[in-house]
């Protein structure tokens, strides 16, 4: 395969099979992401993009295969624990917390990092309350980062689709992660909108985090990957940087009945 | 963020603390202390339950059992073993404590309504045990004798002694709730009501978070029960029997289950239906309670507590 195996690999997943009933999603898929990169995972609508997503956080067992994570094996482990070994995500449609503002929304993603006791918080007691204002300063700061910070207090459910897509990034983020898994955060976005989440995605390399890309939008793709993985229904049919990929006649047939062109 | 007005916290704490006061002086209600008694029993079940409904999204429709194993185990601890019945308090929370986590773990870790058929299921097999095991319970007749509290000799001996001390455990239970909510618990339970998968992915413990609320609801009912024993000095199982699991959920639902006020307000509203208003209707009085539920739920989703913001909206417009 094209990725480098010298370099320290953050997640490696080996012969992954994900079978729904007679519908085998994903087929002997092997993976291996280096440390503070930027992955994108591309194919056509149902290729088991969104799959390997739920595979990688938990939300599903594979059938067969492991999933490897910084040294843990992950695969098969509920959601809770892959978070706190460092995996954070978002979702091809928002789930965000829309009983909450934007800042509660991000302030929900450092409870790995706080103390949570049932007793604790029900007498109110000092270290709960100097905790709380701890993390909304974090919070805030993250906010600061996504650019959301002038719409802290507004419910999240009042923000539009640009807005939504981007405080799911800040609040992924607020786990401290490893590695985030992006799934589509530009999707129904316009090109200013889409710039916006792009430049996000490159700060968020830079921060050291390694970045798991599904994303349809092949500007973006080609623009800020480090390495491409092309899914085709449930098979991996190709690797490599964005140029290798750009001429591979297996993707452009791939994507030929989808009408994406490949830029 | 989640605010909680103090105004009618102070209204609602001078009410309780003026009216035994004012119900002495007047001949008409002097016997509604008694019934406010009931209402603060009442009233530590639906706080505890209506976290379990309004924030971890789960009904129970098995919370009489809890209320028995706390009014059991003060009535034998105290008659049969002789022992304190603060002690007998703390066992009997103990004891629900432990039964919440068996019954509620295995169906809380599902998702959807498993943990009502499974508590419904649990609370008639309790009712069943409270009215076999006669030797320990005295059966269907019940069991008396139960002696009354006290604490460093001073004796909750009369009516509105008793008042105060209930009301005073009510206020914990609300204060303690009501901090949890504001707290990082209640913002994940707050998490979890909006989207699981979301609240997994930031690293919440769904059925840890819920097995937790569900023990907390079953300690206060069983307090609850305790108190009701040690009041009444005699208990019999029709008091914990599966119709009152149902009508608590109609003090939650009658309040409104999006508030911990919903609870209170429930609560109250509900002890004076059952016990003035509506023991009239004999054997008819649950079809007046169908008939109160249909209604709310058609007319007033948000319950009682709703009503003031309804008319609000409606006198602006
Ligand atoms: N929970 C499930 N149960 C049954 N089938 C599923 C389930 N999740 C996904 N599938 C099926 O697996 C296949 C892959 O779906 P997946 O959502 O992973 O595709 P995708 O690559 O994310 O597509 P898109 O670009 O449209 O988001 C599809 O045929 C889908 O119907
Ligand atoms: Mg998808």
């Amino acid at each position: 395969m094209a990725s480098e195996p010298h370099r320290s690999h953050l997640l490696e997943i080996e012969d992954l099979v994900m079978a729904f009933g007679g519908l085998t999603a994903l087929m002997n898929i092997q993976l291996r992401v280096a440390k503070g990169t930027i992955r994108a995972i591309i194919g056509p609508n149902g290729a088991g993009k969104t799959t390997l997503f739920n595979l990688i956080t938990g939300v599903l067992s594979p059938t067969e295969g492991t999933i490897r994570f910084n040294g843990h094996v992950i695969s098969g482990q509920k959601p809770h624990k892959i978070a706190a070994l460092g995996i954070s995500r978002t979702f091809q449609t928002v789930e965000l917390f829309d009983n909450m503002t934007v800042i509660e929304n991000v302030m929900v993603g450092r409870h790995l990092h706080i103390s949570t006791s049932f007793f604790k918080c029900g007498l109110g007691l000092p270290a709960i309350r100097s905790q709380e204002t701890a993390i909304e300063a974090h919070a805030m700061a993250l906010l600061d980062f996504v650019g959301l910070a002038d719409k802290a207090n507004s419910m999240a459910d009042s923000l539009p689709l640009g807005e939504r897509k981007i405080l799911e990034i800040g609040r992924a983020l607020a786990t401290d992660p490893l590695l985030v898994c992006l799934d589509e955060p530009a999707a129904g976005l316009n090109e200013t909108e889409t710039e916006t989440a792009a430049r996000l995605i490159k700060a968020i390399k830079d921060k050291g985090i390694t970045v798991l890309l599904v994303e349809h939008d092949m500007k973006v793709i080609m623009n800020i990957s480090d390495q491409i993985t092309v899914l085709n229904y449930g098979e991996k049919i190709a690797e490599g940087t964005p140029e290798e990929i750009r001429g591979n006649p297996k993707v452009i047939q791939a994507y030929l009945g989808d009408s994406i062109a490949v830029v | 963020m989640l605010r909680i007005r103090k105004a009618p916290m102070g209204v609602g704490a001078i009410f309780i603390l003026l009216f035994p006061w004012v119900a002495e002086r007047l001949p008409a209600i002097e016997h509604y202390p008694d019934l406010m008694v009931f209402a603060g029993i009442y009233c530590l079940m639906t706080i505890g339950m209506s976290l379990l409904m309004g924030y971890a999204g789960q009904i129970s429709l098995g919370h009489a059992a809890f209320y028995g194993i706390g009014a059991y185990a003060s009535g034998i601890l105290t008659t049969q073993y002789n022992l304190n019945p603060w002690l007998c308090i703390l066992i009997g929370s103990a004891a629900a404590t432990a039964v919440a986590v068996v019954v509620g773990a295995p169906s809380l870790r599902l998702r959807g309504h498993y943990l009502a058929m499974a508590t419904l299921a649990f609370g008639i097999i309790i009712n069943i045990v409270f009215r076999e095991e006669a030797e320990w319970t005295g059966g269907p007749d019940g069991m008396g004798g139960i002696p009354g509290l006290d604490i460093f000799g001073y004796s909750f001996d009369s009516i509105h002694k008793y008042y105060y001390l209930v009301w005073i455990v009510v206020a914990i239970a609300f204060f303690f709730t009501i901090r949890l909510i504001q707290s990082p618990t209640g913002r994940a339970l707050r998490a979890i009501h909006a989207s699981e998968a979301a609240a997994s992915a930031m690293g919440i413990d769904i059925s840890r978070s819920k097995i937790v609320v569900f023990a907390f609801s079953a300690i206060l009912a069983s307090v609850a029960g305790s108190l009701y024993a040690h009041y009444m000095n005699f208990i019999n199982p029709s008091t914990f029997d599966t119709l009152f699991s149902i009508k608590l959920v109609i003090m939650i639902a009658l309040g409104g289950m999006h508030t911990i006020w919903g609870a209170v307000v429930g609560s109250v509203l509900f002890a004076f239906l059952s016990f003035e208003w509506l023991h009239q209707f004999g054997e008819y009085e649950i079809v007046v309670y169908g008939l109160v539920l249909m209604m709310v739920t058609i007319y007033l989703p948000e319950g009682l507590v709703g009503l003031p913001g309804r008319i609000a909206q409606r006198v602006r417009r």
